[in-house]
């Protein structure tokens, strides 16, 4: 069982959990994920990590309302428990294997698409921190999915917001903004719906930018056991929870990827009718 | 003197109504019928079956005990070997270990060990009864033991009743490996049965902490250096799933039988108070013939799908006990044997509508000594299916290997060991993360192989 010590509200569809996992909290690094099973009948939800404390013995997710079981986390208060928290699961950013010393040298444009942004967040904080020069583009379809603008601020040089709609930053889509600021970086790396890392990567392979992305697949158990994440990468059958999450970009078949995550579609939408969910897509 | 009648024959549900539930197929003996079914042990003076029995159960010795109506004695006995005989007497492969050697069988039917041995873990289970433990003559130091399968739990109890203070790290939500994720209800009950023989486990002292991915939530170095565990035993298993390498296994409705079994068994995901979906098809396919085969067919027979089994060489290769193609057919599932999938069909927005196959010949036998299947040219037909579930296996993930320096390998990632010591002082492994993919009893084995050699090499 798992503590929750904190939760903030971030916009009306997205929250802000800490959760007790000191070994957790202990192990992770940029680029992993973490495995949340909420309640005993519930489903093993793949979750993005925000932020962790290892002294402190948290970390943090941020998780969006979009179905049955994020909709339980979110409406769990401080004081209860997680029935799991297992991780960090996945392979750490690739970053993580250049010395520190000569991050300083780099620079890194970071693309997030709405909750993307706080996977995103220990990324670019690891590198802004390392002296690396960091530019971070979030963008969603309105403000109200737009989230941690302060928090992202304090972990790089520069951060662009777009939205959809145009209520809050600039009116359009994150690849305007990655063209406008061109092929002045080592590399991008964009997190997000499947669909902006696609166009994302079709826009850095125009600037001729290498791209790293990371794939909130479907999963199972995340420890390699079931294959329910598997993607077509450089042609090759890889795992998303063992091999990955993150890619280089080039070399994802992201419509095999998009039509995966459909799989369960019409028993999602069965489940959320039952609970009197409803979302616009 | 032996009773020379027929083999007792075991009760069993109808496989009409059963291949509408997920209630265990056999209902096992009573203490009439094991009574009487012991009665038919010769009572050897070198028992085979014990030589067969990869634990080396003393077999007469407790067939006796339960011809007395001493069940109790019984369980002592089993119990000084097994430590999960409910578990055991039920997925064992008897016919080709104890079974398989008993004299019986040579013009008969061999004695139902298998059946007996699970009369009597569920006579004591029921009676409340606990395995006498523990002559501790140990220091209590600390042994961490790594997956929670058959191998670990294994492992795990013979290193308790030494006195060893035993940690399992299990990176699943569940513990029991294969035997919660993987073998289904209907063969293998969870919580009357599983979750019971893990609670003896947990009541002689054993520490279970689950949602640990050992390799990534800890690392082996971390345990032996900042945790004080002076041993560390290996089980994860071998638990990556193959795949065919055909065109179209990425197709929507194409799942490793893994991730079938681990949603219905695991997750319940056939329980409508799960939050787990599972797939719903109206025609599956599964490809294989072992064990794990016949279990995701079976499954998806009671989920409500028409099910064929596609299989490259004929019947008598099938690798899957008898007792489940047996069962599988009862229960009406279609056997397309000497048959080989080449390729996944989908329809325009990439899901399964069938699957193309060859029909195959037995050739010349391989090194396995099977005759070795090859395609008939020209012989292709199409199945029509909405989903494929892949069985062909399982390797190993090398996640242990590649974060814990210096444990070495062999060519397919498996430890490589000599009598369950690795490369790593202090590091034991054993079961399939060793063999390769196997079965439990051998993994149980392999165990207490393990927890004997760390005993050894703790009292120096």
């Amino acid at each position: 069982m798992f503590k929750i010590t904190g939760k903030k509200q971030l916009t009306p569809l997205i929250y802000s959990l800490e959760v007790e996992a000191s070994r957790i909290a202990k192990s992770a690094k940029p680029g992993q994920f973490l495995i949340v099973r909420p309640t005993e009948n519930g489903e093993r939800v793949p979750l993005t990590i925000c932020d962790y404390d290892a002294e402190k013995g948290t970390v943090r997710i941020v998780v969006q309302i979009a179905g049955v079981s994020s909709n339980k986390i979110c409406k769990m208060n401080v004081g209860d428990f997680l029935c799991d928290v297992a991780g960090p699961l996945g392979k750490p950013s690739e970053f993580m294997d250049i010395p520190y010393e000569e991050l300083k040298n780099r620079r890194y444009l970071f693309v997030a698409g709405g909750v993307g942004a706080a996977p995103v967040y220990p990324q670019a904080m690891y590198l802004h921190k390392a002296g690396a020069h960091v530019d971070v583009i979030i963008g969603a379809r309105n403000k109200d999915l737009i989230i941690m603008e302060d928090e992202m601020k304090q972990a790089c040089s520069n951060l662009y917001i777009c939205t959809d709609d145009g209520s809050k930053g600039e009116k359009g889509v994150v690849t305007l903004l990655m063209e406008r600021l061109g092929n002045n970086y080592d590399m991008c790396v964009a997190i997000g719906p499947m669909i902006m890392m696609k166009f994302a990567t079709l826009t850095a392979k125009k600037l001729n930018l290498p791209i790293t992305v990371s794939l909130n697949t479907l999963m199972v158990d995340g420890t390699g056991m079931c294959g329910a994440c598997r993607v077509s990468v450089a042609g090759k059958t890889m795992f998303a929870c063992v091999d990955g999450p993150e890619f280089n970009g080039y070399d994802v078949d992201f419509d095999e990827a998009m039509r995966r995550q459909t799989l369960y579609r019409k028993q999602e939408q069965e489940a959320n009718a039952a609970a009197g969910l409803e979302f616009k897509r | 003197m032996a009773n020379k009648i027929d083999r007792v024959p075991v009760r069993e549900q109808d496989p009409k109504v059963r291949a509408t539930n997920f209630e265990e197929v056999c209902y096992g003996y009573n203490a009439q019928e094991a009574q009487l079914e012991a009665s038919r042990c010769l009572g050897c003076k070198k028992p085979r079956c014990v030589d067969a029995c990869p634990v080396g159960i003393k077999i007469p010795a407790f067939i006796h005990q339960v011809l007395e109506g001493d069940f109790r004695a019984a369980f002592g006995t089993i119990s000084e070997d097994s430590s999960l005989p409910a578990i055991c007497g039920r997925v064992c492969p008897q016919e080709t270990q104890c079974e398989g050697s008993c004299i019986l069988g040579v013009k008969g039917q061999p004695v139902s060990i298998g059946k007996l041995e699970r009369f009597v873990a569920d006579y004591a289970r029921e009676q409340g009864e606990k395995a006498e433990d523990c002559h501790k003559q140990s220091s209590g130091a600390k042994v961490a033991i790594v997956g929670s399968g058959p191998a670990g739990l294994a492992c795990a109890s013979d290193l308790a009743k030494l006195g060893y203070d035993v940690t399992i790290f299990e990176s699943l939500h569940k513990a029991g490996g294969v035997l919660t994720y993987g073998i289904p209800e209907f063969r293998l009950p969870k919580k009357a049965v599983v979750e019971k023989e893990i609670q003896n486990l947990l009541d002689m002292g054993i520490k279970i902490e689950t949602d640990v991915f050992v390799g990534r939530t800890v690392t082996i170095d971390d345990l032996m250096d900042k945790e004080g565990f002076k041993a560390v035993f290996v089980g994860t298993g071998a638990g990556l799933p193959l795949f065919l390498g055909i065109p179209g296994e990425n197709l929507n409705g194409v799942f490793s039988a893994n991730e079938y079994l681990t949603r219905n068994n695991l997750m319940q995901a056939f329980s409508k108070d799960s939050d787990t979906p599972i797939f719903q098809a109206r025609k599956v396919c599964v490809v294989g013939g072992g064990n794990v085969a016949m279990d995701a067919a079976r499954t998806a027979l009671r989920l409500g799908s028409e099910v064929t089994i596609v299989y490259r060489r004929s019947e008598k290769e099938l690798p899957a006990r008898a007792e489940e193609v047996h069962h599988a057919k009862e229960e009406g599932i279609n056997f397309q044997l000497l048959t080989n999938p080449v390729e996944v069909l989908g329809d325009e927005n990439g899901w399964v509508r069938g699957i193309r196959c060859i029909r195959m010949e037995l050739g010349e036998p391989d090194e396995s000594g099977r005759r070795s299947p090859v395609p008939v040219e020209g012989s292709e037909f199409d199945i029509e299916a909405d989903a494929l579930i892949v069985a062909l296996g399982t390797k190993i993930n090398r996640l242990i290997a590649d974060t814990t320096p210096g444990l070495e390998t062999d060519r397919k990632g498996r430890l490589v060991t000599t009598e369950t010591a690795t490369s790593r002082k202090g590091v034991f492994a054993g079961g399939d993360v060793v063999t390769g993919a196997a079965t439990v009893i051998l993994a149980m084995g392999e165990g207490r192989k393990a927890a004997k050699a760390i005993h050894e090499y703790l009292k120096g």
